[in-house]
């Protein structure tokens, strides 16, 4: 999905960079790199380094960085809105209603990022300092030991077995329980299938009210 | 032979099983395996100088080694032992990453891509850069 829009605006200086977080490698990214036909750098993060360096806990996630290197929006979801949430379990089918705001939110997303390749900090996409600053969630001593119990559980599950690892992963979990990735790797490491299967559903319904992908600050000027 | 995760990579480490709770690394190995070098002013690296506690410096330092695991615990950074495997996994201090996030200056890393090359985000500099996360799952 990324490819068209770096073939409309990528010759304005315009680059995206994919990291899936994938701790089970290139194994299980290729078939979807290979389907998207990239031409931009597509790179694999089996540690979940760039989850921990800038805070993201889910996918998919976007962070925008200018010329200089300067983070002008925060992590925040990269199009994807909690329209999936009315899906029915069964047959995967969502209504109409949201289909339609869920392609909308996408939209906007996208159109957003085609005016900050134009316009770079002048784009009214481009957040300022404080409104970059209050998008952080900087991470607290728990998040902290959340990634050191992940990673602990990553190395001992390809170093010793699933056992060893769940402790880790369970610990991650429970110190970081707004980190989707820690949930959703885990699962996807036991058994594919379970990434998306009861349990996560019944995580997703135990939010309540809580957003999913909370929505993004849009324009205002 | 122990295990020490730290700074993303993994290495192998002399396993300490007579005290739990330390992990004492050979000074001459210390820079290679994290970063930290022991000089007259304190334990370096790159521009920054840490002092040792007076008065506590043998929980640290002793004729050729450095406890590596007291010394995170006194930076702040989250230390854990797995026992059975003898794996030590030293984490970032939350400070750590809440500073670099809050100077908003994005932080480097280098990724390989399907082929191995590896690609720095600093190789994309003077590029606007759409930094996406996705996953198979």
């Amino acid at each position: 999905m990324w490819q068209r829009l770096y073939e409309e605006v990528g010759a304005l200086g315009f680059v995206p960079i994919t990291v899936a977080f994938d701790s089970a490698g290139v194994a299980a990214a290729r078939p979807w790199i290979e389907s998207a036909k990239s031409t931009y750098p597509s790179l694999i993060d089996t540690g979940h380094l760039v989850a921990e360096l800038y805070g993201m806990v889910n996918v998919p996630i976007g962070v925008w960085i200018n010329e200089q290197g300067r983070i002008v929006r925060p992590p925040e979801s990269a199009g994807a809105s909690d329209g999936f949430r009315e899906m029915d379990q069964k047959t995967f089918k969502m209504p109409e209603e949201a289909m339609a705001s869920s392609r909308a939110a996408k939209r906007a997303y996208i159109e957003g990022l085609k005016d900050w390749a134009r316009r770079g900090d002048e784009s009214p996409w481009a957040l300022s300092e404080s409104e970059v600053l209050r998008g952080f969630q900087p991470p607290s001593n728990e998040h902290a030991l959340a990634a050191t119990n992940f990673a602990m559980g990553l190395h001992l599950f390809a170093q010793v077995n699933a056992a060893a690892a769940q402790p880790y992963f369970a610990e991650a979990q429970h110190l970081h329980p707004e980190n989707w990735s820690y949930k959703r790797q885990a699962w996807a490491l036991d058994d594919p299938a379970k990434a998306g299967g009861p349990e996560f559903w019944s995580a997703v319904e135990a939010l309540g009210d809580k957003p999913y992908y909370a929505p993004i600050e849009m324009p205002t000027r | 032979m122990a295990t020490l995760l730290i700074n993303n990579q993994s290495h192998p480490v002399p396993s300490s099983a007579e005290r739990p709770d330390a992990l004492w690394l050979k000074t001459v190995t210390l820079e290679a395996t994290t970063g930290w070098t022991l000089k007259p002013e304190g334990v370096c690296r790159d521009e920054v100088c840490v002092p040792l506690p007076h008065g506590r410096e043998a929980e640290f330092v002793n004729s050729d080694s450095f406890n590596i695991a007291a010394f995170a615990r006194y930076m702040g950074q989250p230390v854990l032992h797995d026992h059975p495997s003898q794996s030590w996994a030293i984490g970032e201090a939350a400070e750590s990453r809440a500073s670099a996030l809050r100077s908003l200056h994005a932080p480097d890393f280098t990724l390989p891509d399907m082929a191995g090359v590896e690609h720095s985000l600093s190789d994309y500099r003077g590029r606007k850069v759409f930094l996406v996360s996705w996953a198979s799952w």
